[in-house]
């Protein structure tokens, strides 16, 4: 994978398969501890205590011939110990899984963000049902968007209208995000 | 058009409920794009994106675009099928450009292509 936007994109596959209806994505860096966090948090089935142990080992597919668990989790985690950071991973069963990485914001093995706009339509087009919010935080200033309420402010309701309006959105994320970035003017919303 | 402000949304807002109203009846095709780890990284987003693109352009009233998990084929990811009623055709290999090629030959035009095709069901 080249960025963590990617990374994110299949990190998320697994809370889709819990079966979430919301899924938070954050990312917080911060200079003074000269960390990046990617957070991932879902309200989906959650995991077996036993599944919870394996989910890092890139063999393990799950017991009873059910689909696997992929290689993300063992992907990020074998990133994230490059980058002298750490995986934390909670879930609980019929509550959801909450995934926290944490990398050193300067370490030269870290990757870069990426497309963030093009991970966030991406996972709004395919999964309409889902709410997806997203947060970004740096320093503690920080911009953030609900999927189900841009949705609901353009009047889309139905998936066959998505494809018409989520280029605009992509523009419209990708501008927020790097107007952000560079601490410019942020748009109320 | 670079949409920055509120404004640039509102106008989105007006035109995606015209295309509400334009709109008749369910959608014909289903296009998914599988995303397993191996899809993604072999640019399965950028087929996506493509797709999205394409269908935005077009004005395609009658797509849903959906994303799936890992179908074991590696090695002939980034990977779509397009659905239409009981047919299913999976195309492989894809690169974004020749993901737009099947928007517009299978999706506007109604052509399977052939070439590309992996399996049809
Ligand atoms: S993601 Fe590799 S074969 Fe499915």
């Amino acid at each position: 994978m080249k960025d963590l936007s990617l990374h994110i994109l299949d990190l998320v596959e697994n809370s889709l398969r819990a079966g979430a209806s919301k899924v938070t994505i954050g990312v917080f860096e911060d200079t003074s501890s000269d960390t990046l966090q990617l957070l991932i948090k879902d309200n989906g089935k959650g995991m077996e205590e036993h599944v919870l142990k394996h989910v890092f080992d890139p063999f393990f597919t799950g017991q009873n011939k059910r689909k696997k668990i992929g290689l993300g989790l063992p992907l990020i985690k074998q990133l994230a110990e490059q980058c002298e950071g750490n995986v934390r991973l909670s879930s609980q069963k019929g509550k959801g899984t909450e995934l926290i990485v944490t990398f050193k914001r300067s370490h030269i093995d870290l990757p870069p963000l990426g497309d963030i706009a093009e991970t966030l339509v991406a996972l709004i087009v395919a999964n309409p049902e889902v709410e997806f919010e997203f947060v970004h935080n740096v320093d503690g200033v920080e911009w953030r968007f609900s999927s189900k309420e841009l949705l609901e402010y353009l009047g889309v309701d139905s998936p066959e209208d998505l494809p018409a309006v989520l280029p605009a959105v992509k523009e419209w994320i990708n501008f927020q995000e790097k107007s952000f970035r560079e601490g410019g003017v942020n748009d109320e919303n | 058009m670079k949409i920055k402000s509120i404004e640039d949304l509102k106008r989105i807002k007006e035109e995606a409920q015209k295309n509400v109203a334009l709109r008749e009846g369910k959608a014909k095709y289903k296009v998914t794009v599988h995303m397993g780890t191996c899809g993604i990284a072999a640019g399965a987003r950028q087929i996506m994106s493509a797709v999205l693109d394409e269908i935005s352009r077009r004005n395609l009233k009658d797509v849903v675009v959906t994303q799936a998990g890992c179908i074991g084929l590696c090695d002939r990811e980034p990977l779509i099928s397009v659905e239409n009623g009981s047919q299913k055709v999976l195309y492989g290999n894809l690169t974004p450009e020749k993901a737009r090629q099947v928007v517009v030959s299978h999706l506007v035009n109604g052509q399977i292509v052939g070439e590309w095709v992996i399996h049809t069901e």
